[in-house]
């Protein structure tokens, strides 16, 4: 990765310095044991059962639909949802898991056998991939870490993970393992951390998506799909 | 649009707003149902108290090490292939952005919702630039396309107008022909907007949070507009104030909770987006090129000051949803973007208080702000301050103010003269008293009787009083 530029950050730093009355300080800082952390008493003692309960019914208050299934039973509720919210076109992520979890024959026979046109992401096919996902009318992707509290998936982008394909089809369906469960956000951070401590590279974008797009700009009245999806599910498989 | 909104005088802009009954009920009815879902909202995690504790801690803790932590964040957003300017002034910030727009000869600019691009007026610098500016928050789409017409709130900022009004500014200048529904006008809306994202040459958007450890920022929206900002243009530009920053995901985490659940009462909004640099290599959206913006602007100076607990503020506008003396005036009142209890401490020292002078003083100094602040500031307490500082140092104070302090030491400062005037005070005012009460005052009580009753002096002086009372004759 090429390095940026830093411009015009001595003088400005200087007058912050001088305004706190210390002398500047460029190491030696660290982050302070907080003297209060009620983050980590949130569902603390939930079992990964009570988890997906609080889950669903979040997803009641984000109008959020929530599917449970196993691996046997995937393809059929996925294939559902899709009918349900009208068919194709349909765009996905490119990733293995969905090979894994037996998804090929549905994505790859079954939909363009009954015309439900299916796209892949393909990093190599470059603007195409948009393109795709602005005239979809579902978006499929892979939860990485799923927030019971909230309601929320959390997409990590990466070459063949486009950003988009959550936001620009007309639906969205979340692919949810339950190992993926954890109780709020406050975890997710930590995951998140730990691989940057670790030295992995944090995704350059990480989404936290809770249900779909929605305003109440206009007398404070809900409207859903003011820019991206109308309709979101979360297909929970039980046995990942 | 400048952080400054409209030319009148606050005494002007305050009749406007007493005279405007759809954005009072608008207001008044935002309240009630933002405060409450707030309250709820803290109330389910029962120990709201110790959240609000360690929101303090952290905002204090970077406030303290500020130069340390932008340090280390623009270290960290350069290794990741991000450019990073510090702008001490607003010029410096929109000459940079000037810069990069002539650079990549850009033509289209979609925004994502931003109050410091607002503070330092980047839409009419671009504008005058060239540039198409198309704002994509619902609520300043809808500002934008009325003429520019300024916000009212920090977090719903076309409050002040009906649905009504919004389906005649849309057929007026978008040729729209349905109804006032919500949701048929946010439609069309949207319709419009996906063809603006999807044709811009550079996405800018605020920042919520920047995170110091990995050179992150995150956007908090219930939309999604920030994403398709920042997924679908070639060049980003994220503009940030610069203490808006924490020290690592942890942080970003809590602050973001107390954030969501302050504002609009959610445990998470919709989409809460966190971008570290440019896209990678190999990424198909996202952005190629990468700039931040942080923009002091004033900042500093409030810095290592008794008003530095207002740079702790998270823009949450919880203060705005609880203040009395906002829901009977509006947003606009306030003179500036920045509205409220939050506003009437920032403004002044942002502005100068030539500017801004009457703000600290449009509070009845109650408290309920900073009982609801998730990241305490002592906002009533600001505000105060600055009515000592305007008074004692800068020497501004409304000159009937003056006049009545100014008599009052006098009289107060001798026995004599304090005695002559209590026992004066009645026989004084009675031209002006009817019943009980001064309903049309002289001098420095004029401007408070316009809008209120004075309770007229007792005939009877407190100490006449006591001394009857000693010697047994006076009522119990």
């Amino acid at each position: 990765m090429m390095t940026g530029t830093i411009q015009n950050r001595e003088a400005f730093l200087e007058k912050i310095t001088n305004s706190l009355g210390k002398s500047r300080r460029t190491n030696g800082v660290t982050v302070p044991e907080w003297k209060h952390r009620p983050q980590d008493t949130v569902l603390s003692e939930a079992t990964a059962d009570k988890l997906i309960e609080v889950l669903k019914n979040q997803c009641l208050k984000i109008h959020t639909s929530l599917v449970m299934t196993d691996l046997k039973t995937l393809p059929a509720a996925l294939n559902k949802v899709v009918q349900d919210y009208g068919g194709g076109p349909v765009v996905s992520w490119k990733d293995e898991r969905f090979t894994d979890w037996g998804l090929d024959s549905l994505m790859k026979e079954q939909w363009p056998s009954e015309n439900i046109e299916f796209h892949q992401w393909d990093y190599t096919k470059v603007e195409e991939n948009i393109r795709q996902a602005e005239r979809a009318n579902v978006g499929i992707t892979i939860s990485e870490i799923t927030l019971a509290e909230s309601g929320t998936v959390v997409l990590f982008s990466a070459k063949d993970k486009g950003r988009t394909v959550s936001f620009l089809p007309a639906t969205y369906i979340a692919l949810i393992p339950k190992s993926t469960i954890v109780p709020r956000i406050t975890q997710a951070a930590q995951k998140m951390r730990e691989m940057h401590l670790s030295g992995k590279e944090v995704a350059s974008c990480i989404n936290f998506i809770t249900g779909p797009s929605n305003s109440a700009d206009i007398e404070l009245n809900l409207v859903v799909g003011v820019h991206g999806p109308v309709k979101a599910t979360y297909i929970v498989i039980e046995d990942l | 649009m400048p952080m400054k909104i409209g030319t009148n005088d606050f005494k002007k802009r305050v009749e406007n707003g007493i005279n405007d009954s759809f954005m009072r009920g608008a207001v008044a009815g935002a309240q009630e149902r933002m405060g409450t879902r707030r309250q709820d909202a803290a109330d389910e995690l029962g120990n709201w108290e110790e959240w609000r504790n360690l929101g303090e801690e952290i905002r204090q803790h970077v406030l303290d090490n500020l130069d340390y932590y932008l340090e280390q964040l623009s270290e960290n957003i350069a290794k990741r292939g991000g450019h990073v300017f510090f702008a001490q002034t607003a010029e410096e910030a929109n000459d940079y952005i000037k810069d990069i727009v002539k650079k990549k000869n850009a033509k289209k600019i979609v925004k994502a919702k931003s109050m410091v691009t607002e503070e330092i007026s980047l839409n009419s610098t671009l504008e005058q630039a060239g540039c198409t500016v198309v704002e994509t928050d619902l609520g300043e789409y809808i500002l934008q396309v009325d003429d520019h017409d300024p916000p009212s709130h920090i977090v719903v900022p076309a409050l002040h107008k009906n649905k009504e009004q919004i389906r005649d500014v849309f057929t007026q200048k978008l040729g729209y022909q349905k109804t006032e529904k919500p949701e048929e006008l946010a439609w069309h809306a949207r319709e419009m907007l996906r063809k603006e994202y999807l044709t811009a040459d550079i996405g800018i958007t605020g920042c919520n949070f920047a995170v110091a450890e990995t050179g992150s920022f995150a956007l908090v929206t219930n939309e999604g507009n920030a994403d398709l900002v920042t997924s679908l243009p070639k060049t980003q530009i994220t503009v940030m104030g610069m203490e808006r920053l924490v020290p690592t995901f942890e942080e970003l985490e809590v602050l973001v909770s107390l954030l969501t659940r302050s504002a609009v009462g959610q445990k998470l909004t919709s989409y809460i987006t966190v971008l570290t640099g440019p896209r990678e290599e190999l990424d198909v959206d996202g952005p190629e090129e990468f700039h931040l913006v942080i923009v002091d602007n004033g900042r500093s100076k409030i810095l290592g000051t008794e008003f530095q607990p207002i740079l702790q503020c998270i823009r949450c506008a919880a203060c705005i949803n609880v203040c009395p003396v906002y829901r009977h005036v509006g947003g606009h009142s306030y003179g500036s973007i920045y509205s409220g209890p939050v506003g009437a401490v920032l403004s002044p020292l942002l502005g100068g208080y030539d500017e801004y002078k009457e703000l600290p003083y449009a509070s009845t100094l109650c408290g309920a702000c900073t009982e609801v602040c998730p990241v305490k500031i002592p906002l009533h307490q600001l505000l105060h301050k600055h009515r000592q500082v305007i008074v004692e140092k800068e020497g501004k104070a409304p000159i009937s103010e003056k006049l009545a302090m100014k008599a009052f030491g006098l009289g107060a400062a001798s026995p004599m003269l304090y005695k002559f005037g209590s026992k004066a005070a009645p026989a004084a005012m009675n031209p002006f008293t009817a019943g009980d009460k001064i309903s049309n005052g002289p001098g420095p009580l004029k401007a408070w009787t316009e809008i209120r009753e004075f309770p007229a002096p007792n005939k009877e002086r407190f100490r006449d009083w006591f001394e009857n009372r000693e010697k047994g004759g006076g009522e119990s």
